[in-house]
Parts: C-alpha cells; sequence; structure tokens
C-alpha cells in the first residue's frame, strides 16, 4: 500500500474527540488568518436577502458581495460532507454509548437501524417525507434554529466556538440558553412527541 | 479569487463536521441526557484551543488578510436577549439534532430531508427578521 492510501485508510476511522476539536480549532484558525470569523448562520440570513426579503425589510438590506465568501464555505461544507460519505467514511456507524440506545428502543428508535444510510447521523425511521409527524418536527427544529440563531445573533460555531475562543460574556449567557433549550426539548418534550 | 479560498475552508470544514461525529442527531441526544464525553470533548477542546490560537495571534500581532491584527467587535451584553435566543435555539437544537454547519453538512452526507430543515431555519431568520422591533433586545 502507498503512503497516501494509508493516510486514507488512517481519516477514515472513526475520529477521537480530541482530533475533532482540533479539527474545528484548525478552522477557527484558517478563518481568523483569513480575515473573516467562524459563523454559519448568517448564511440563513444571506439566502433571505438573495430571495428579495431585502425589499420586505431592511433587516435584509446588505452587501451581499462581501457575503459571498461566506456563501461559498457552506457550498464547501456540503461538498466536503459529501466527499466524506463517498471517500472517508467510517466503518462502523457513530459509537454512541449503550444508555442512549437503550433509551432510543424504549422510545422505538432501534440505533442504529433507524439511520437507513446506516451513518448513524440521523433517525430517518422517523424523521422521513413519508411521515407527517416527523416532517412538521423538522420543520419546527429547523424554525426554532433559524429564529433562534439571528435573535441572539449567532449559533454554535459564532457564539459556542468564536465568541467562547474571543472570551466573550454575551456568548457565554448565549451558549448557556443553548442547553437551557435543549435539556428541555429532550427531557420534557421530545419524550412525548415520538 | 480570495472568496474562493473559503471554498477550500468549507471543504476542510464539512470533513471535519462528518467525522468529529457533531453531525450526529444521535450524539446530540447523547449529549442533552450527558451519557457521554464525546460532544463535551470535541466542543470543549476545539474552545480551549481556539482561544489559546486567538490569544497567541492577539499577542504576536499577526497580520490577517485583510491587513488588519484580530479583533472582535462584541454584541450589547443583555442578559434576557441572550438567554431567550439561546433556549430558542436550544430548543430546535435539541428537536431538529444539529445546528447551522452539520444542517449543511447531513445535506451533503445525502440526509434529503434537510432541504427542508435549511429551508425552515432561513423562513425563521425572515421571520425573526420581520418581527425583532417586538422582541426584547
Amino acid at each position: 500500500m502507498t503512503d497516501s492510501l494509508l493516510f486514507i485508510e488512517w481519516i477514515r476511522q472513526p475520529w477521537h474527540w480530541a482530533a475533532g476539536g482540533a479539527g474545528i480549532a484548525a478552522v477557527v484558525f484558517l478563518m481568523t488568518w483569513m480575515g473573516r470569523s467562524f459563523g454559519i448562520s448568517t448564511s440563513f440570513k444571506d439566502i433571505c436577502s438573495l430571495a428579495g426579503a431585502d425589499k420586505v425589510n431592511d433587516f435584509f438590506k446588505m452587501d451581499l458581495k462581501e457575503e459571498m465568501w461566506r456563501l461559498l464555505f457552506v457550498l464547501g461544507i456540503i461538498i466536503g460532507s459529501y466527499m466524506t460519505s463517498q471517500w472517508l467514511r467510517s466503518p462502523e456507524p457513530v459509537a454512541i454509548s449503550q444508555s442512549t440506545i437503550d433509551y432510543l428502543a424504549g422510545k422505538g428508535i432501534a440505533y442504529p437501524e433507524a439511520d437507513a444510510n446506516d451513518m448513524g447521523f440521523f433517525p430517518t425511521s422517523f424523521f422521513n417525507f413519508s411521515n407527517l409527524k416527523g416532517i412538521l418536527l423538522a420543520i419546527v427544529g429547523g424554525f426554532l434554529v433559524g429564529f433562534g440563531s439571528r435573535y441572539g445573533g449567532g449559533c454554535t460555531s459564532g457564539h459556542a466556538i468564536t465568541g467562547l475562543s474571543h472570551l466573550q460574556l454575551p456568548s457565554l449567557l448565549t451558549v448557556v440558553g443553548f442547553f437551557i433549550g435543549g435539556l428541555i426539548m429532550v427531557h420534557f418534550i421530545l419524550p412525548f412527541l415520538f | 479569487m480570495k472568496n474562493f479560498s473559503f471554498l477550500i475552508v468549507g471543504i476542510l470544514t464539512g470533513i471535519v463536521l462528518t467525522k468529529s461525529e457533531v453531525i450526529s442527531w444521535f450524539r446530540i441526544q447523547e449529549m442533552f441526557r450527558f451519557e457521554s464525553i464525546h460532544m463535551y470533548g470535541v466542543i470543549g477542546t476545539a474552545v480551549v484551543l481556539g482561544a489559546a490560537i486567538i490569544f497567541l495571534m492577539k499577542y504576536f500581532k499577526i497580520k490577517t488578510w485583510s491587513g488588519t491584527t484580530v479583533s472582535y467587535t462584541p454584541i450589547p451584553l443583555s442578559w434576557k436577549r441572550h438567554l431567550l435566543a439561546g433556549s430558542i435555539f436550544g430548543l430546535g437544537w435539541g428537536l431538529a439534532g444539529a445546528c447551522p454547519g452539520p444542517m449543511y453538512a447531513l445535506l451533503g452526507n445525502g440526509y434529503w430531508l434537510f432541504l427542508l430543515i435549511i429551508a425552515s431555519a432561513v423562513f425563521g431568520t425572515f421571520v425573526y427578521g420581520l418581527i425583532r422591533d417586538k422582541l426584547p433586545h
């Protein structure tokens, strides 16, 4: 085997969390060095503006030329993820903990069978185009993420990663909010929705 | 041409988000149920290394491509706004199991429902723009 094939085999293995965190920190470094900051949710605002929302509301009036880099960045995320699914896919689905597997089994979500793509990324058995309940909840989830991230001025990348790296108190409070909302959803709402 | 460098960084980000498994709905469930260190390890490592990188870049006055040193424009402190907005986001994160970056990454991994979820997130952003004057900031 050549060295490059060995390298690809090595990358394909499931990553230790420290490697994942280091990878994200590398992205933070590159973006900062390139004069921008790591922020993804603003792309939703860009799409609003592209779709003509700037004619309805001044909030969406922006210089899209200044935002081209971000749209190319998210396009890159889609391409890089596709490449990973084709060439760097882990041999096994995500190894989540046994207690999470047991809990989800009790809710009718068998792991890893619930993901039709067998990667352990998303429960397609519940969230799919033929399950109306799944579609409605997916729409609600997407809406809350879009609304909340713009209201809070950023999402996980802008606040939890970039903002905290800059030691910002507003970002810390927003991240505390992420957990308040997430804990309420996962412990007190979602169990009754499946 | 500078803009296209961001396409390359985006591709790298797509690989990192997918391989670090932070895009997994199941990992998010596990995180909010405190049943694994994985997500805390990824985010914690990213923040500690990120903070060290930002500190060093500021300390050594590294010039960015914009020709300036590293700076950050803080948003005004507002407890109500941050906690409320964060909680709304968190409800969506716990439900859809994906924040914005992973939404794009899951689409790239072939989960087509994310076309709808991203459209819905764009709509949520639009609605925020319409009613933002009525919200506490």
